[in-house]
């Protein structure tokens, strides 16, 4: 069976995660309930014609892959897979409130074929003539995830030798509000250093797009292995800490292995539960980190979480501003991401050291 | 070497029928579902033709038994509804030690309550339940939870009328790495006026019943649907001495690259889709019987698919038909439709119709088998094409390649 290596990132955040600066050096925090991209300028990477019409995750997406593709040294893979939990949501609404406000009438369809989830994958396709293996996944918190178990099965077996792999996702007005309605946002805006300590549900929400090129073949500047990704619908909380061992034991570890976990507690204390679970038991003398306080909450926040672990491994430093708790490890050979949302599609991500 | 991944379940609802059975016989009879739109409230009811499913949502809760304070959104009931019967009908154990999957597909998700409560959402308490139901990946998560496998791998695939299609493929693919031992794949995806007036903005809607690879074809009609197959690997069809309808045997993704809807002239996806698909599965051109094509009969899917037929099967392509004219076409959810009736083609040895064809296209001599018929099948060829390029095909046989 073949390894699956991280050859490169592209990623867009709420951070300055992309361009040559070092490693999260100057984090950036706001005071928000939702977050904005640090957003690089477009116009270089796409042409001010199509970028006019595109909504901001195919723009994220298309430059977020350039990005990787550019740091790979590629120009082509032999698959494009992504990940979007909401997808185009601000062409979905522009077309329902079209919809609506017209009677079904005079509608152009242009925000109708960009709502499709499977538009950014497409771009890509198109912008790096790509015809070879091309999927989009839409599960919720688990969309990149899916994404990476799809490109992870089809490199060990070699049905592929390269991927372009990423999750991407965006916001708009209708989806910020109604989501504010039901609570999934924060009430009150929130100094995003201080995420954890609100004691309030719900969350700050963001977008943002991560993209990697992942090859079988480990080259002199790999960023890092990733050894697996384990999917679970739902999970109880009693369960999360069995999970992670049975997950391990899989790859033949056990917790005491793991360097550094990344945990992806999103500050709202009806859920951030689930990771104490690992936090405070089975993980307690490991070294622990988190990112939304960076990155916000999105459906493919993860794709963060991946940069942040790929970006470790290879610079084998742990940034001050991701740290949870105290504890120093003196090298960072195997790292453990854990992540859900509001309980339901979790996901465990085991990477190592090349 | 390949033995192909057991399919031992089916569960369909579409509108030529709500369980494998009336379908099948649907298709034999020649019976069309397409008519009128009944159900939604759209002000092009009398200019388009649609291939609805005659059971309201109110209907199918009823039968369903969801709770009052359900968020289930027209494609979550259809998706259970059809993904039941396939569990049943594989007779499905509850063994936590088996390893058991779903994969989803939809377009729509919960645009059919979001298009509803669009501003209501922001003055109404009582509708916002169905806020959360909106991502495409609620009505995965709602099956799983009814067929009590929602602690496994639950996924949702979305890349437009491929959709379904590209879920038994990652169905088949995760069986035969031994990541699961058995898997529930398809899609569901209901109307609604969004996609309605999507596709009437892009004109590709006919004003009459669909004709598949007609010359003179005017378009698509939209349908609902959803199906399931239950794969399982050949260690647990053995040890539960199972029946086993048919294979899955091969299956190829590919992209255009060539626009964001509209296919290539000459069908460069569809041709590699198909070709990749011979290779997994190991067979040559000659070895296919039967392709039940995408054949949505837009102007422009029905020319490239045909020369993608050409292209991969030279003088001789198989005898094929597009089962649309019976069902619309059910986006994500026509490669898992169609993935029953390829199975459906096997079981009986029968090819079915392709409706409404009056005249071949000028641009080949192709023209698609218009009566049913009975014929030995050993391979059918399933294509689905979509948006954004993606074209998946499928490869069903009848006995697990040796």
């Amino acid at each position: 069976m073949k390894k699956v290596y991280i050859q490169s990132t592209g990623c867009i955040s709420a951070q300055q995660s992309w361009g040559d600066v070092s490693f999260l050096a100057t984090p950036l925090f706001y005071e928000s309930k939702v977050l904005p991209v640090v957003a690089p300028n477009y116009k270089e990477y796409i042409s001010a014609a199509a970028a006019r019409r595109m909504a901001k995750a195919i723009k994220m997406g298309v430059t977020a892959s350039h990005f990787a593709m550019q740091e790979a040294g590629k120009d082509n893979v032999d698959a494009i897979i992504t990940g979007t939990g909401l997808g185009l949501v601000r062409d979905s609404e522009k077309f329902v409130s079209a919809i609506i406000d017209n009677g079904e009438q005079y509608l152009t369809p242009t925000s109708f074929i960009q709502s499709t989830h499977n538009t950014v994958a497409g771009q890509i396709a198109l912008g790096i003539n790509c015809k070879g293996y091309n999927l989009t996944y839409v599960h919720d918190s688990n969309s990149f995830e899916s994404a990476l178990l799809d490109s992870i099965t089809q490199l060990q077996a070699d049905e592929v030798a390269s991927v372009l792999v990423g999750g991407v996702d965006e916001l708009w007005d209708h989806t910020i509000e109604i989501h504010q309605l039901i609570g999934h946002i924060k009430e009150q805006a929130i100094a995003t250093q201080t995420l954890l300590d609100s004691n309030t549900s719900g969350t700050v929400f963001a977008e943002g797009a991560g993209f990697f090129v992942l090859e079988s073949e480990k080259k002199s500047n790999t960023y890092a292995e990733v050894v697996d990704v384990q999917l679970y619908g739902t999970l109880a909380e009693e369960e999360v800490a069995q999970a992670a061992e049975a997950f391990l034991k899989e790859h033949g570890m056990t917790p005491s292995a793991v360097d550094v976990l990344i945990l992806g507690n999103n500050g709202d204390v009806a859920y951030d539960t689930y990771y104490d679970a690992l936090a405070d038991e089975l993980f307690s003398e490991t070294t622990q980190t988190y990112y939304k306080h960076l990155c916000g909450e999105f459906h493919t926040a993860t794709a963060f979480g991946t940069w942040l672990a790929a970006k470790m491994l290879k610079t084998q430093t742990i940034p001050d501003v991701v740290r949870l708790n105290d504890k120093s490890t003196s090298h960072i050979e195997t790292v453990l991401l854990y992540d859900q949302y509001r309980g339901e599609n979790h996901s465990f991500i085991l990477f190592q050291k090349c | 070497m390949n033995q192909g991944v057991a399919i031992t379940g089916m569960g369909i609802i579409s509108a030529i029928g709500k369980d494998v059975q009336s379908n099948y016989h649907s298709l034999v009879s020649g019976t069309t579902g397409v008519q009128r739109v009944s159900k939604i409230d759209t002000i092009h009811r009398d200019a388009i033709w649609v291939g609805e499913i005659d059971w309201s949502n109110e209907e199918l809760e009823a039968r369903l038994n969801l709770p009052n304070d359900h968020n289930y959104t027209r494609t979550a009931v259809l998706g259970v509804w059809a993904a039941k019967q396939a569990a049943e009908d594989a007779k499905l154990s509850a063994d936590p030690k088996i390893r058991t999957g779903l994969i989803s597909a939809t377009t729509v998700g919960g645009m059919d309550k979001t298009e509803k409560h669009y501003y209501e959402y922001l003055t109404s308490k009582a509708c916002r339940k169905y806020i959360e139901s909106h991502h495409a990946g609620d009505h995965s998560q709602k099956i799983a939870k009814e067929l009590g496998i929602d602690q496994g791998l639950v996924t949702t695939i979305s890349t437009a009328c491929s959709s379904a299609a590209n879920s038994v493929m990652l169905g088949a693919r995760l069986i035969k790495t031994g990541r699961l031992d058995r898997v529930i794949v398809g899609g569901a995806d209901p109307l609604s006026k969004f996609t309605i007036n999507g596709f009437n903005a892009l004109m590709i809607l006919s004003d009459e019943h669909n004709t598949p690879f007609d010359q003179d074809r005017k378009g698509l009609n939209l349908g609902e649907a959803a199906a399931y197959l239950v794969l399982e690997s050949e260690a647990l069809v053995q040890k539960g001495n199972k029946k086993v309808y048919a294979y899955v045997s091969g299956y190829g993704n590919a992209n255009d690259a060539f626009h964001q809807t509209a296919s290539s002239d000459h069908g460069d996806g569809a041709t590699l889709s198909m070709q990749k698909a011979l290779e997994v599965a190991g067979l040559t051109p000659e070895d296919i019987d039967y392709i039940n094509a995408h054949g949505t009969a837009t102007r422009n899917n029905d020319l490239s698919e045909g020369r993608a037929f050409m292209r991969v099967f030279g003088e001789k392509v198989p005898l094929f038909s597009s089962t649309k004219p019976f069902t619309g076409h059910t986006l994500a959810a026509a490669g898992g439709i169609e993935a029953v009736f390829s199975v459906l083609a096997l079981q009986h040895n029968t090819i079915f119709s392709n409706l409404n064809f009056k005249s071949p296209m000028e641009e080949f001599a192709l023209r698609p088998q218009t009566e049913t018929i009975q014929k030995e099948l050993n391979h059918v060829l399933s294509n689905s094409l979509g948006f954004g390029g993606n074209c998946s095909t499928v490869i069903y046989s009848k006995r697990a390649n040796s």
